[in-house]
Formats: structure tokens, C-alpha cells, sequence
């Protein structure tokens, strides 16, 4: 479930960056290497954990698939939120810049 | 138990490559007195920074899932399996494998991004001249 979140997240990450230039601007692509690098990671860990376990993998008990869930779904916010600090330090559009000097005055 | 350290090493190794590679251009490009960066190819510091962010990124996350299973902690010495030497060797084990694969799949799948985004620039002027046709 964390791999099949992560995932989710990387692609609807990889659109919104492809389709919009304001996200580009913003850098969304930020997110893209984070959610995609972790997927990708999280695949090769599914591989040897299927190769242990069999089709057994497909089938986790509940308590785990919930854990895996509320696990997938703190990574994809841990992530939004490196991005939003990021995105905030280093000021692409002048927005918090331009809050400061206005507080200034 | 501690398979991202083997792609959060490599992140390491990739971050000063890249730094190492970017202070090298621009000394060439200060010789020459030309830019290094041409339209139709990106230059290997920034291909480099490419797989160092998707080494980052993805450890980043998997020592948070690490953490979130207990099998790290922010104390000294910061993995569990330290305390016990037949763990920590399954740790070992898994670094060999588990965490070797990992960095092996990432840098295969920058490889394959790296090569078809060269091809994407080569082809950009062609495609765009064609549309310029089109739109005629």
C-alpha cells in the first residue's frame, strides 16, 4: 500500500509538473524525484518480499494494509511538506519577499 | 533493516561527482570563452543532480519508513540492529541485496531518462519547425 501511494502520488505529481507552468515555476519537480526515487526503491523491496513470500504478498492482513496505508499517506505529506519549505525558502515568485518588506514598511 | 543506506551513500558519492563536474564547466567555459550548455545537450553536472535528487528524495523517504518501523532511531547508533551482532548481519545481508538492487534500479532507470531526454533535444528543433509548418 506504501509503494501503491507513493506511486499514485508520483504520477499525479509527474502531470500537474507536464501540464502546468506555474507548477514548473514552483517546482513541483522537486516532489517528482522524491515520490518517484521512494517508488521505485519501494519496487525492488515488493520484488524481494514477493520472492520470499509468493502470491501470500498479495494478500496482508488488514491491520498491516492499514499501517502500510497511514504510512503511504505521512510519506506523501512529509513530502508536500520538504517541497512547501523549499519552495518557501527559496522564493520563486517573491511572494514571502515581498510580504517581509511590506510588514517592513 | 538498512537497505537505503546503500542509495543514500550513493547520493553522497553523486552529489560531490556533480559539484566536482559543475565547478570543472564552468572553468572550461571561462577558458574557452564559450558556453558549455548548447541548445540541443544538458550539461553532466545537471544530469548528475538529476540522479542525485532521486537518490535523496527516495532515501529520504525510506529512512522515514525505517523510522516509522523502528528499525532507526535518532539516537546513537541510530540503527537497532546494532545492539544485536546475528541482526546486524541480516542487516548486512539486506544492505548487499536489497539495498544494492535499489541504487542499481535507480541509476538503470536515470540512464534510460538521461538517454531518451538527449534524444527529446536532438529531435526539439525538427518537431518544432514541422509545427511552424503546420501552423502556416
Amino acid at each position: 500500500m506504501t509503494l501503491l501511494i507513493t506511486l499514485i502520488a508520483a504520477v499525479i505529481i509527474t502531470i500537474v509538473w507536464y501540464t502546468s507552468p506555474k507548477a514548473r515555476k514552483l517546482k513541483v519537480g522537486l516532489m517528482c524525484y522524491m515520490y518517484w526515487g521512494a517508488s521505485i526503491m519501494w519496487l525492488v523491496d515488493a520484488l524481494f518480499e514477493y520472492k520470499e513470500q509468493g502470491a501470500g504478498y498479495f494478500t496482508p492482513a488488514t491491520a498491516d494494509m492499514i499501517n502500510d496505508s497511514f504510512l503511504g499517506i505521512c510519506v506523501v505529506a512529509l513530502g508536500t511538506v520538504v517541497w512547501l519549505g523549499t519552495m518557501l525558502i527559496s522564493d520563486p515568485e517573491g511572494v514571502v519577499r515581498k510580504a517581509l518588506t511590506e510588514k517592513k514598511q | 533493516m538498512a537497505c537505503f543506506l546503500v542509495p543514500a551513500t550513493e547520493a553522497i558519492v553523486t552529489t560531490i561527482v556533480a559539484k566536482a563536474v559543475k565547478s570543472h564547466e564552468a572553468k572550461a567555459e571561462e577558458q574557452t570563452k564559450v558556453k558549455a550548455l548548447s541548445e540541443d545537450k544538458l550539461p553532466l553536472s545537471k544530469k548528475i543532480t538529476r540522479l542525485s535528487g532521486f537518490l535523496w528524495g527516495g532515501s529520504g523517504l525510506l529512512a522515514f519508513e525505517h523510522l516509522w518501523h523502528g528499525e532507526i532511531s535518532p539516537f546513537f547508533p541510530f540503527l537497532t540492529a546494532a545492539n544485536d551482532p546475528s541482526e546486524m548481519a541480516v542487516a548486512f545481508h539486506e544492505m548487499a541485496t536489497v539495498g544494492t538492487s535499489m541504487a542499481v534500479l535507480v541509476t538503470a532507470v536515470w540512464a534510460v531518462m538521461t538517454v531518451v531526454s538527449d534524444k527529446i533535444l536532438k529531435r526539439k528543433p525538427k518537431e518544432t519547425a514541422k509545427l511552424g509548418g503546420d501552423a502556416v
